[in-house]
C-alpha cells in the first residue's frame, strides 16, 4: 500500500479527479411543494404537471423567466394573412427515440389533445382557436383561426410536442379537423406514467415517474440546445412545508420550492444556503359582488347593495393598508398591487404608473358617510385558507382594516375545495382569491375576472362578482384581435386603467416566491413559479 | 366458529353498505371536484364538457345509483385526478404502508415488550414508576410533533439518518419495498419510531400490567420454588402468559396503523395510501376516498379474523373450546 509508486499513482489519480469533481456530483435533488398528477403533458392543465412537462417535452414558443417568449422548437414566427401564424421550425431537433422533429409532430399533437381520456382539465383552452394547418414545407407550419388571433404564439407556449413517427404515425396523411382527427394510435396516460411514451425533445429523459415517491430525469445526450448542467435530477414530492425545510437543512434535498415565510429568516441566516425570490404572475384580489341585490353575505342595509355605489368601492380600496399586509402578514414576500398583473409584465403599467391606492382611512370614512353609510354595513369576506400563502390571515387583517372606517367586518375562512364551490355559487359579498395569469399578459386577468360573464365568448369565466362595463369590454375584444404587439398592450393597459378607476375589483399584492437551496448552485426566480432543473446553475 | 364466522360477514356487508353512502355523499356536500381541478382559465364550455365527462352534471341521486351499480360489477371508479382506477391506485401505494406498519410494530413490540415486563417486575421501584411515567410521554406527544422533533434530533442535527422520502427500493415478489435496502431501510426508520412510539407506550402498559399478575401465580411461585433463573422465568413463563392481551390490542392497533398512518407518512413524505387518502381529500377525489375507507373497512375486518384465530393458537384453553363445540 505505501509503496512509493502507488502513493505516486493515487496522487496523480487525485490530481486527475479534482477537475472532474463538479462533474461527479452532477446530481440535483429538488424538493417539490406539489405533486403532479401524472407524466402525460396533455392530461392535466395544473401547474406542477406543466413544470414537470418542460423537461422532457418542449413546446413551439418558449418563455423566459418573466414569460416572455423565445424561441423554441420554433426558431420565429409571424402572423401571415389575415387569421394566420406561421412558424419557422428547428431542422436540427430530434426526439429522444431518434425520430426526426418536423411540423407533422405539432398538429398530431394538436390532434391528441382533445381526446385525452379520463383528463381532469384538458388544453384545450389553448388549442380550442386553431382551425385548420398548412404545413408549406415539414419545417414551416402555418396554423389557422378564425379571426385574427394574436394570442396563439403565447398559447402553443403551454403544451409540450409528442412525436407522430414514434406512436406509428405518417404524419403528412393526417387529416386535420377541429373536431377530431379519427384513431391516431395515441400513447394512453398510463404509458407517459411508466415512461414507455416519454419522448420527447427536451433537455432530460423521463427516468421514472412513481406517485408519492419521486421523479427521475437524466440528462438527454442529445439534446439540440446546450447540454444540462445535470447529469441527473431526483425530483421528490414533499408537500408539507417543515419536513421540506427539514430535508433541505439535512442535505437530503439541494433546492426546495416554496420554503413557507416563517423559515425564510433562518435559512437566509444560514451560509450554507442561498434564498431567492421573484415577483410572480399572481395576484391576490378582493372581488366585489356588483350584480345580487340584496347581496347574500351583506347585513345592516335594507334591500340594497352598497357594493352598486363605487363611493362605496373606492373606500373599500383605500381603507386597505397593503404595505402594511405585505411588510406585516407576508414578511416582505409580496409586492402591493395597483392592478392586476405586476409591472414588468405584458400589458401592465410601468413601475409607478398606476401605483396601488393610497390607504387613507379618514376619505374612506368620508366616502363612505357620503354615499349613505356614515354608520358602515356589515359584510362577511370569504377566503380559502389553505390556497394562498397565509391568505386567512391576510384577510383577517383586511376585515380589521375595514372595521376602522366603520364596516362590521367578519371573515368566513373554509378550506379551498369548499371555499372555490361556495364562490362559483356566488354565495360571497366580497372574496379574496388569486388570479395566476396563465399567459403572462394582461389579457388572462382582464378576460377572467373583469369580462362581462359570456359563456359563449369564453369571458368572465372567474368573474364572480359579476362585473360588467362594455366600455371595458369592447377595449378587451379590440385587443384581443389586435395582431401589432405595441397597438395590444396599449389597449390592455387602458382597459386596466379603466377597470381600476371604477374600483371594478380590490387588487392587493403580488406574491412572490422564495426558493431556497445550497450556496453553491443558483437559480433565477421565475414569474410563472416553476422549477427547471434546466436553469438551475452551479454557482459562479 | 362457521355461525360466528357468517354472522361476522353478514355484520361486514352493512358496515360497508353504511360507509359507502356516508362518504359518497358526505363528500359530495363538499364541493364539486372540477372547482378545483380545472384550470381557471378554462373556458366556462371546457368547464361543462369536463362536468359531463365525469358525470357531475346529474343529480346525485343517480351518480350514487350508477356507483353503485359499477360498485356492484367490482369497479369502485377512476380517479378523478389520476385517472387511473381508484383501486389499482390504492393497491399501488399499499406496499409503502404496509412495510411501514410491519415495521412500526415490531418496533413497538421490541421497545413495549421488554420495558413493560421489567417495569412489571420492578413495579414500585423507581425503575417501574419512571418506564410509567416515560409511557405517558408516549400515548400523549402528537405524531407530527414527534416526527418532526426526530427529523431535527436525527436528520438535520446529527445527520445520521434521512429525512425524507422512501430510498431506494427494490420489487419483491412484484411488491416495491424498501425495507429489503440499506438505503430504504434507513429511511425507514424514523417514520416506523414515530408510529411505534404510540404503540410501544400502550404495549409496555399491557405487558407491565400482566407481568404483574402473573407474577402472583401459583406457577411462577412454583418455577422459583424449583429453582429456575428469574430471568428465565420472564422471559419463558410470564412472557407467553401476558402475549395474549398484547396481542389483541395490537391487532386492533395494526388496523388504524396501515390505515391512519396518514400524519406520519404527511410528515415524512412517505409515499403509503395515508398520504393518497389526504391528497384525495383536498381535491375533492371521490372515488379514491370512497374505495380507501372501504378497503379500510376490509382490512379492519380480516384483521380482526386473524387475531380470532391467533388466539387459537397462542391459548390451548380457546382451542379446545373451539374443538369441543
Amino acid at each position: 500500500m505505501t509503496s512509493p509508486v502507488i502513493r505516486r499513482l493515487a496522487i496523480l489519480a487525485m490530481a486527475a479527479a479534482i477537475p472532474a469533481l463538479p462533474l461527479a456530483a452532477q446530481e440535483l435533488r429538488i424538493g417539490l411543494a406539489s405533486e403532479p398528477s401524472s407524466a402525460d403533458p396533455h392530461f392535466h392543465n395544473l401547474g406542477p404537471n406543466n413544470q414537470l412537462r418542460r423537461n422532457v417535452f418542449e413546446s413551439l414558443v418558449g418563455t423566459d423567466e418573466a414569460q416572455q417568449l423565445t424561441p423554441q422548437l420554433a426558431t420565429s414566427w409571424e402572423p401571415v394573412g389575415e387569421n394566420g401564424w406561421q412558424f419557422n421550425l428547428r431542422t436540427d431537433v430530434t426526439f429522444s427515440d431518434g425520430s426526426p422533429f418536423d411540423a407533422y409532430d405539432v398538429i398530431y399533437t394538436v390532434c391528441r389533445i382533445p381526446g385525452v381520456p379520463d383528463s381532469p382539465s384538458l388544453f384545450t383552452t389553448y388549442t380550442g382557436a386553431i382551425t385548420g394547418f398548412e404545413v408549406p414545407d415539414p419545417h414551416t407550419l402555418i396554423m389557422l383561426t378564425a379571426e385574427a388571433y394574436p394570442l396563439l404564439p403565447t398559447e402553443v407556449s403551454t403544451f409540450g410536442i409528442i412525436s407522430a413517427r414514434a406512436n406509428g404515425v405518417d404524419g403528412s396523411t393526417i387529416a386535420f379537423s377541429p373536431e377530431g382527427c379519427g384513431d391516431l394510435n395515441y400513447p394512453a396516460t398510463q404509458a407517459f406514467n411508466d415512461t414507455t411514451a416519454a419522448i420527447g425533445t427536451g433537455p432530460f429523459l423521463m427516468e421514472s415517474f412513481r406517485r408519492g415517491e419521486g421523479i427521475e430525469l437524466v440528462r438527454n445526450p442529445d439534446y439540440w440546445g446546450e447540454p444540462a448542467p445535470w447529469e441527473r435530477v431526483t425530483m421528490l414530492p414533499l408537500t408539507s412545508e417543515g419536513p421540506r425545510v427539514a430535508a433541505l437543512i439535512a442535505g437530503d434535498v439541494d433546492l426546495v420550492e416554496n420554503p413557507p415565510l416563517q423559515d425564510l429568516e433562518r435559512l437566509r441566516g444560514d451560509e450554507t444556503l442561498r434564498v431567492v425570490q421573484g415577483i410572480s404572475n399572481r395576484v391576490i384580489y378582493i372581488h366585489l359582488d356588483h350584480e345580487q341585490v340584496p347581496s347574500p353575505m351583506i347585513r345592516g342595509v335594507d334591500g340594497v347593495n352598497p357594493l352598486q355605489d363605487i363611493r362605496v368601492r373606492e373606500a373599500l380600496t383605500i381603507g386597505i393598508n397593503r404595505d402594511a399586509i405585505v411588510e406585516r402578514i407576508m414578511g416582505g414576500v409580496a409586492v402591493s398591487a395597483g392592478e392586476l398583473l405586476p409591472p414588468g409584465m405584458f400589458g401592465a403599467h410601468e413601475e409607478g404608473d398606476l401605483p396601488p391606492a393610497v390607504f387613507d382611512p379618514e376619505r374612506a370614512q368620508a366616502l363612505l358617510a357620503e354615499a349613505g353609510y356614515p354608520d358602515g354595513f356589515g359584510i362577511t369576506l370569504g377566503t380559502p385558507n389553505d390556497r394562498y400563502i397565509n391568505d386567512a390571515q391576510v384577510a383577517q387583517a383586511v376585515a380589521q382594516m375595514w372595521a376602522r372606517i366603520g364596516i362590521d367586518a367578519d371573515v368566513d375562512a373554509s378550506t379551498a375545495s369548499t371555499f372555490f364551490s361556495r364562490r362559483n355559487a356566488f354565495e360571497f359579498s366580497a372574496y379574496m382569491a388569486g388570479w395566476g395569469s396563465g399567459t403572462g399578459e394582461m389579457s388572462s386577468p382582464l378576460k377572467a375576472l373583469l369580462a362581462t360573464r359570456d359563456p359563449d365568448r369564453g369571458f368572465g369565466g372567474t368573474n364572480r362578482g359579476q362585473y360588467s362595463n362594455p366600455a371595458m369590454d369592447d377595449l378587451l375584444t379590440e385587443a384581443l384581435r389586435t395582431v401589432d404587439d405595441d397597438a395590444r398592450q396599449e389597449l390592455l393597459r387602458s382597459a386596466s386603467r379603466m377597470a381600476m378607476a371604477d374600483f371594478a375589483i380590490i387588487p392587493l399584492h403580488y406574491e412572490v416566491t422564495p426558493w431556497a437551496m445550497r450556496a453553491t448552485i443558483d437559480y433565477a426566480p421565475r414569474a410563472d413559479q416553476y422549477t427547471l432543473p434546466y436553469d438551475v446553475r452551479p454557482a459562479q | 366458529m362457521l355461525v360466528f364466522l357468517l354472522r361476522r360477514l353478514t355484520q361486514s356487508v352493512f358496515v360497508l353498505i353504511a360507509m359507502m353512502v356516508v362518504v359518497f355523499f358526505g363528500v359530495f356536500m363538499i364541493g364539486n371536484p372540477v372547482d378545483i381541478l380545472i384550470s381557471p382559465d378554462a373556458p366556462p364550455a371546457e368547464i361543462e364538457a369536463t362536468m359531463a365527462r365525469f358525470g357531475f352534471d346529474q343529480p346525485v341521486h343517480i351518480q350514487f345509483l350508477k356507483f353503485v351499480g359499477n360498485a356492484l360489477q367490482g369497479d369502485l371508479g377512476r380517479s378523478f385526478v389520476h385517472g387511473e382506477s381508484a383501486v389499482s391506485l390504492i393497491l399501488s401505494y399499499m406496499p409503502a404502508t404496509l412495510e411501514l406498519a410491519m415495521l412500526g410494530l415490531i418496533f413497538s413490540v421490541a421497545i413495549g415488550v421488554p420495558l413493560g415486563v421489567y417495569a412489571g417486575y420492578k413495579a414500585d421501584r423507581w425503575q417501574g414508576r419512571a418506564i410509567m411515567t416515560g409511557s405517558i410521554f408516549g400515548f400523549s406527544l402528537p405524531n407530527f410533533w414527534v416526527g418532526m422533533l426526530l427529523i431535527l434530533i436525527f436528520a438535520v442535527e446529527l445527520q445520521w439518518l434521512p429525512s425524507t422520502g422512501r430510498g431506494e427500493a427494490v420489487e419483491v415478489l412484484g411488491l416495491r419495498l424498501s425495507i429489503f435496502t440499506a438505503d430504504g431501510f434507513q429511511h425507514m426508520i424514523l417514520p416506523a419510531l414515530t408510529l411505534a412510539l404510540y404503540k410501544a407506550s400502550l404495549v409496555t402498559r399491557l405487558a407491565r400490567a400482566g407481568t404483574q399478575e402473573a407474577l402472583m401465580q401459583d406457577y411462577v411461585k412454583f418455577a422459583r420454588a424449583k429453582g429456575l433463573s428469574e430471568t428465565r422465568i420472564l422471559m419463558v413463563h410470564v412472557l407467553k402468559n401476558i402475549m395474549i392481551p398484547i396481542i389483541t390490542v395490537l391487532g386492533l392497533e395494526l388496523g388504524s396503523m396501515i390505515a391512519f398512518a396518514v400524519v406520519t407518512e404527511t410528515v415524512f413524505a412517505w409515499p403509503g395510501m395515508g398520504k393518497l387518502l389526504i391528497d384525495s381529500i383536498l381535491t375533492l377525489d371521490r372515488p379514491v376516498i370512497v374505495a380507501y375507507l372501504m378497503m379500510t373497512v376490509v382490512i379492519f375486518i380480516v384483521i380482526n379474523l386473524i387475531v380470532d384465530v391467533v388466539y387459537t393458537l397462542l391459548d390451548p384453553r380457546v382451542r379446545v373450546k373451539g374443538s369441543a363445540a
